[in-house]
């Protein structure tokens, strides 16, 4: 838990604060993401719980490993800093270091050993999906993106509770960018960090969020919820207009096909009778049916066209299927995959390829009357 | 793991053309000044006195040689002292301040003439080598605090920042981070110094120093081209061996980037 109350920063010199009066609170495992317009003071909120920069006032607290609260304006910085993750945009990664040195920096001034320094850093490289031959390398000789799984790596070597992200994949393209954030999303399943995660990009902490804190300007919170909530009741004008026009749409982000799939969908066995198929389409009045083997994994489609007059067995008129989503697909990609082929329905698959149900342009229009009227739908 | 390979086959043509083309080339020189000395000389001339005798005129400018180390090796060592924690001072939160006067300060030294500074001092401290030494030292300074600030400028900030964030204290900031990253910059400043040390030192003979100077400035007067040729040809031999010298142990020590 990391809890921040009425802090504010006024920095010399200056006379409005970059951070005004802010309190919230970040509960134990989840990810805030701050958020707001360049110089509202995301980076100052941030640095002020490691106190990389000291608050003007107010007070942060952080929970510890052993469970207690602790006033971090009452910590020494330099301990407090080893027990708290840190990861910035421009990664800072020790360019006269191998990796292994690098992931080993907290570690060793914890005065591990220098074996559990490296099965620590192979570990991570495992949680990473990197190859342990990356330990002796030097930074220089990895890419943009390896580097950045490095950075997070070694925020997390020590296993710390509490993590502090500035901007972690704003320097990395577009598609790796998506490709990180899905891994860390993933990684924190499993890892259960206290994470406040500085993003000025809105796709980004919506979809990184448990929980958002817009800012606005001045450096004062607007909004304080998670992103459904933020989505469909915006708290004022700011909210509204920082969230964009299209909120309706990004709040399709936040639900995964799963959930408004018909999960008893009409199929055939390809082990089927064509005379059978088409007397089973014929009952339940389908023109079209996806068909599976035995094990439910997808084969393809007929259509009662095809089947027509034919005989034998219905594998030999199957077409393959030119698309099927994955189950954790969030309905607005699954939206666009849906817009790009003019099947009626889409087949949505489990990680082995197997039927689970399918979807329909439909669902998706119906599951979004449904967040817009209800306006209180909780989080997934 | 990797795989081991002799040390004696990864070594390639251009490596042993690297680590020798110089000192051959050198020793080459140096071997022909020697052969020249043994060539006759009109006897009982001064020239003889010195060098003329291939025997104590050997052992005389060995003598010189090693004054001459004596002199660069001292003031580049004082010089390092001062100048390397001059220059992380100068870098530190607070002392930004005094940056420009101890930058004054050092650039006075490299700005006056070398042969001012040693006639400056050498009203002030008299002659003999500790004069010299000091006025090596004074010139000295200025590339190396120069360097040693740049270099640890030069650091990345966001690499100071990842530092600090994961709890280094600002110790370990400075040696575990900024002086090895700074070291490339910093000991080419040191190089620099030092090679130019060993022309300015020919100059110390001009206030009873000693040194290779010796053979030149008495050569002058008395017309002796041998002489003079001798101090001007070992001075020049001893600067590049400095620098090569200096430039081996750069690359050994210094991290490779790229
Ligand atoms: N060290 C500083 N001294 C003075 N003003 C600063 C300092 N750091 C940041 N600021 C100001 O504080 C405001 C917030 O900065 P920052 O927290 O970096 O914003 P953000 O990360 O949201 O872009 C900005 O107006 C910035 O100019
Ligand atoms: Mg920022």
């Amino acid at each position: 838990m990391i809890k921040l109350e009425h802090v504010t920063k006024i920095y010399p010199g200056t006379t409005s604060p970059a951070v005004d009066d802010l309190s919230f609170t970040v509960p134990t495992g989840e990810i805030c993401t701050i958020v707001g317009p360049s110089g509202c003071g995301k980076t100052t909120t941030m640095k002020m719980v490691n106190r990389l920069i000291e608050p003007t006032d107010g007070e942060i607290y952080v929970l510890n490993e052993r469970g207690e609260m602790q006033n971090v304006l009452e910590m020494d910085p330099i301990i407090l800093r080893r027990n708290i993750g840190y990861v910035i945009q421009q990664i800072g990664l020790f360019p006269h270091r191998t990796i292994l040195q690098n992931m080993g920096t907290v570690p060793k001034l914890l005065e591990w050993d220098n074996t559990r320094i490296r099965s620590r850093a192979e570990e991570l490289l495992d949680m990473m999906n990197m190859p342990h031959e990356f330990l002796d390398r030097y930074p220089h000789e990895l890419s943009g993106g390896q580097r950045q799984r490095i950075g997070v790596a070694r925020a997390m070597a020590s296993d710390p509770p509490v993590m502090l992200m500035d901007e972690p994949f704003g320097a990395i393209d577009p598609i790796n960018r998506n490709l990180l954030q899905n891994e860390f999303l993933r990684l924190q399943q499993e890892i259960k960090k206290t994470i406040l995660f500085v993003t000025h990009d809105i796709d980004e902490a919506i979809k990184m969020g448990d929980k958002i804190a817009i800012l606005n300007a001045n450096g004062q919170l607007e909004q304080y919820d998670s992103p459904a909530k933020i989505l469909s009741e915006p708290a004022n004008e700011f909210i509204e207009d920082f969230v964009g026009a299209d909120r309706t749409l990004k709040q399709l982000n936040l639900i995964r096909v799963e959930e408004v799939m018909d999960k008893k969908p009409f199929l055939l066995q390809s082990t089927q009778s064509v005379e059978e198929a088409l007397q089973v389409m014929d009952e339940e009045g389908q023109d079209y049916a996806y068909v599976v083997d035995s094990d439910r994994r997808l084969q393809g489609y007929v259509s009662r066209k095809d089947l027509k007059e034919k005989s034998g067995w219905i594998d030999e008129y199957t077409t393959t299927a030119a698309t099927s989503l994955p189950i954790t697909m969030n309905l607005r990609d699954a939206l666009s995959e849906m817009l790009m082929v003019d099947y009626s329905t889409i087949c949505v698959v489990d990680n082995r390829d197997r039927v689970r149900g399918t979807v329909n342009t439909a669902m998706v229009q119906e599951a979004l009357m449904e967040t817009h009227s209800s306006g209180k739908r909780e989080e997934v | 793991m990797e795989e081991k390979t002799s040390f004696w086959s990864r070594i390639t043509f251009s490596d042993i053309v690297d680590w020798t083309l110089i000192p051959i080339l050198m020793i080459g020189v140096v071997i022909s000044v020697y052969i020249w000395l043994l060539l006759p000389i009109e006897p009982g001339s001064m020239e003889a006195n010195i060098i003329g005798d291939p025997v104590s005129g050997f052992s005389n400018v060995w003598a010189s040689v090693l004054q001459h180390l004596k002199l660069i090796g001292i003031s580049s060592v004082l010089a390092i002292l001062a100048a390397v924690p001059a220059g992380i001072l100068i870098t530190r939160e607070g002392f930004r301040d005094f940056a420009d006067i101890i930058l004054g300060v050092a650039n006075f030294g490299q700005s006056v003439p070398s042969i001012a500074i040693l006639a400056l001092f050498m009203g002030i401290m008299g002659i003999g080598a500790p004069t010299a030494i000091f006025a090596l030292w004074l010139y000295a300074l200025l590339p190396i605090v120069r360097n040693t600030a740049t270099g640890i400028d030069e650091v990345s900030a966001d690499v100071i920042e990842a530092a600090r964030g994961m709890g280094l204290t600002n110790r370990q900031i400075l040696f575990d981070i900024e002086l090895p990253l700074s070291f490339p910059v910093m000991f080419a400043g040191i190089r620099t110094a030092s090679v130019i040390n060993v022309g300015t030192a020919a100059l110390g003979a001009f206030i009873g120093a000693g040194g290779l100077g010796n053979f030149i400035i008495t050569g002058i007067p008395l017309s002796r081209e041998r002489m003079i040729l001798i101090g001007a040809i070992l001075t020049a031999v001893m600067a590049v061996m400095v620098d090569w010298i200096l430039g081996k142990i750069e690359d050994r020590l210094v991290f490779r980037r790229e």
